[in-house]
């Protein structure tokens, strides 16, 4: 058996080893419920509060002359879902990031994305102000984009090819690039509190037709990252392996890059750069049910919604009728527990 | 096996190369210090600097050279300097390619002690700039302890992944915290925040340098003594505790070194960070990986790149001026990224 053979075997047998479905199955199932439960919780409470079994029938059979079913239908009902659909975003992005870059820092910051769609942000704010919400997003999804290729295409470039440790250097690189430029547009033009606000995080603008624009990709999106998950946990194995293993991995690499930039280009877009979620579930997901990525890419698109739909209600709740930048809440949130990982887990997260 | 003998000669001819890549740096950053000293909103022709220079020039000239100018331009090259040695140190202890002072909340502390001293002494009245660097290091170095502690496990001591970690928790931690101040602030002194937290060489004046220079002056002598171990801690725990290395301690020196340097560099410039990730990065593709080499030309090339980017930010928008941290990042990270492209490994 040759070293190349005999490391695969070890790697995949501790990969079996540390994956754990049942807990996994547990995560998906009370998560489910979780999110459920949270949805309703924050659909329910808010500057005016409606109990539940009113939301409950604005939902079954809505009717447009009360005022608490046109509150729940048009104001809080796509906001908590665009909630949702974020943090799954953002935690599935990080998750196939910090597999396939091998990098435990890996979030949708590293790869260009926030930086990129801060740039187009700020070039919108200081050259075209008043520009509508829904092209604001569009924009700035662009930028995102705009990002994420400069980086991967700098990346590729390089002699020897895309390798995880050169993408990582790329995209702090370019990262850095573009906010500074954008750093300069805002002070130059004296938009850098606009510019932050809107950075710092919220969903409170999200309306059904944006939902409607961006559900369809993010569902291809899904399918597409559990379609290629074994292919992820292969490649989190190493290059080497990946390869011996009978992977295509820049074939496998470039079609994660698009669901990367998909998934995370939307949900930077929509709700700012609230980018600790993209780091942080994959971690805790990670600790929660193991390295098989079958079974971390659901987890984390569930914990990570959950993470969102609750910092968007704690955002609305702390300090009425003021919302709190749901980035800040986050981090909160989020600091202590991965310091707690990062105490416990110690190398191995 | 190769022989010793080629293996030497082969140290010998770098070695020797490696010294005519620092002396050319050198005098990449005397030539620039000369062009920086003629640019500006009031131009001084060569032959005036020269006058000037040796007290020979009118009185209003001395006082754009020697009370402007030139304050200003040693202290871009000394935090620059600082900074590049900073994060040349923590690659070379951390073997992460992507650290950077910003990575010990050293960014983030000083920028939140800024933040919370101008909510609490609002622009309005007469604010006491110069308790700003103050400030800023205290910030700074309460975060780095506050990280190195969180960090810290009994009877394991501090890995390098954990401190990472660590950081960049606290670090958004920070950041987060600082949104919420910022966004009460008007936007007036917003403004001045931005332009802080962008890094700019801002109130410069010979005091500033007199206190970053015992910092440069005893610290980076230091750390390239410690050249040689920062090359064993380069090869990972577990070796270097093999060759005899006593790692915990001199991982302890190390780091309290790279946060002195850059806690000292951020009191005066702000949030410059791309420099201690960029110039340790460019220094390694002149001479190679030996830290002997590494920390004096992390130091040259940060000096002279945070010069290069403070004199164009000063010129290029007159008479206002970009912060020197935004400026480096742009011309910075061009070339970052060309070095990323042509190089194999």
């Amino acid at each position: 058996m040759s070293i190349l053979e005999k490391r695969t075997q070890i790697a995949t047998e501790d990969i079996v080893y540390r994956s754990r479905p049942i807990i996994a199955s547990i995560i998906i199932i009370g998560g489910l419920i979780g999110l459920v439960a949270a949805i309703g919780l924050s659909v329910s409470f808010g500057a005016a509060d409606i109990d539940i079994g009113t939301v409950w029938s604005a939902i079954v059979q809505y009717n447009d002359e009360l005022t608490s079913h046109q509150i729940i239908k048009e104001i809080r009902l796509p906001r908590v879902l665009g909630a949702a659909l974020v943090g799954a975003c953002f935690a599935v992005s990080g998750s196939i990031m910090q597999g396939m870059t091998r990098n435990p820092l890996a979030d949708s910051g590293l790869l260009g994305l926030n930086a990129g769609s801060a740039f187009m942000l700020a070039i919108c704010f200081a050259f075209f102000p008043g520009m509508p919400y829904m092209y604001i997003i569009f924009f700035s999804f662009l930028g995102a984009a705009l990002g994420a290729g400069l980086v991967f295409g700098i990346g590729s470039l390089s002699r020897g090819g895309l390798k995880p440790v050169r993408l990582v250097l790329a995209g702090a690189a370019v990262s850095a690039l573009l906010i500074a430029l954008s750093e300069g547009i805002a002070i130059y033009y004296r938009i850098s509190q606009d510019l932050a606000f809107w950075y710092a995080g919220g969903v409170s603008g999200t309306k059904w037709e944006n939902l409607e624009i961006v559900a369809p990709w993010v569902v291809v999106a899904f399918v597409g990252a559990m379609f290629f998950s074994k292919s992820i946990t292969i490649i989190s194995l190493g290059e080497e392996i990946a390869i011996g293993l009978g992977q295509r991995t820049k074939k496998i690499k470039f079609f994660l890059a698009i669901i990367v930039l998909v998934l995370a280009g939307i949900a930077v877009s929509v709700v700012g750069a609230v980018g600790f979620v993209g780091l942080i579930i994959p971690h805790i997901t990670r600790f929660l049910v193991g390295h098989d990525y079958r079974w971390i890419i659901p987890c984390s698109a569930i914990l990570g919604g959950l993470l969102v739909v609750l910092a968007d209600f704690a955002a609305r709740m702390a300090n009425p009728p003021l919302e709190t930048p749901i980035g800040a809440l986050i981090a909160l949130l989020g600091v202590p527990f991965f310091l707690y990982l990062a105490r416990k887990g110690g190398e191995g997260i | 096996m190769i022989p010793n003998k080629y293996v030497s000669e082969y140290q010998q001819r770098r070695n020797k190369k490696n010294i005519s890549i620092i002396f050319v740096v050198i005098l990449l950053i005397i030539s620039m210090l000369i062009i920086s000293m003629n640019t500006g909103y009031i131009r001084l022709s060569p032959k005036e600097l020269f006058e000037t220079f040796f007290g020979m020039g009118t009185e209003r000239q001395s006082l754009i050279l020697f009370e402007f100018r030139l304050p200003r331009i040693v202290l871009s090259i000394l935090v620059g300097m600082a900074l590049a040695v900073s994060g040349c140190i923590l690659q070379g202890i951390s073997r992460n390619a992507l650290a950077d002072p910003g990575i010990l909340g050293i960014n983030a502390g000083a920028g939140l002690g800024v933040v919370l001293f101008i909510s609490f002494f609002p622009s309005t009245t007469e604010t006491p700039v110069f308790l700003l660097p103050f400030i800023a290091f205290l910030g700074s170095g309460i975060t780095a302890v506050l990280i190195y502690l969180l960090s810290y496990k009994k009877g394991e001591g501090i890995s390098p992944v954990r401190l990472l970690l660590t950081g960049i928790a606290i670090a958004a931690g920070i950041s987060a915290a600082m949104i919420v101040l910022t966004l009460k602030l008007d936007s007036e002194t917003y403004q001045f925040v931005a332009v802080w937290l962008a890094g700019s060489i801002w109130g410069s004046n010979w005091k500033f340098v007199l206190s970053l220079l015992p910092w440069i002056l005893i610290l980076i002598p230091f750390v390239i003594a410690k050249a040689r171990v920062i090359n064993t801690l380069n090869l990972g725990d577990v070796r270097a505790t093999g060759l005899g290395l006593a790692v915990e301690k001199e991982r302890i020196l190390l780091l309290g070194a790279a946060v002195a340097l850059a806690g000292a560099g951020v009191s005066v410039s702000g949030g410059i960070g791309f420099v201690g990730l960029v110039a340790p990065h460019m220094a390694r593709q002149l001479v190679g990986a030996r830290h002997q080499f590494v920390i004096l030309a992390s130091a040259m090339m940060g000096g002279l790149l945070l010069l290069v980017a403070d004199t164009i930010g000063r010129v290029i928008l007159q008479p206002s001026e970009i912060p020197a941290g935004i400026v480096v990042a742009i011309i910075g990270a061009p070339y970052f990224l060309y070095l990323l492209v042509k190089s194999k490994a």
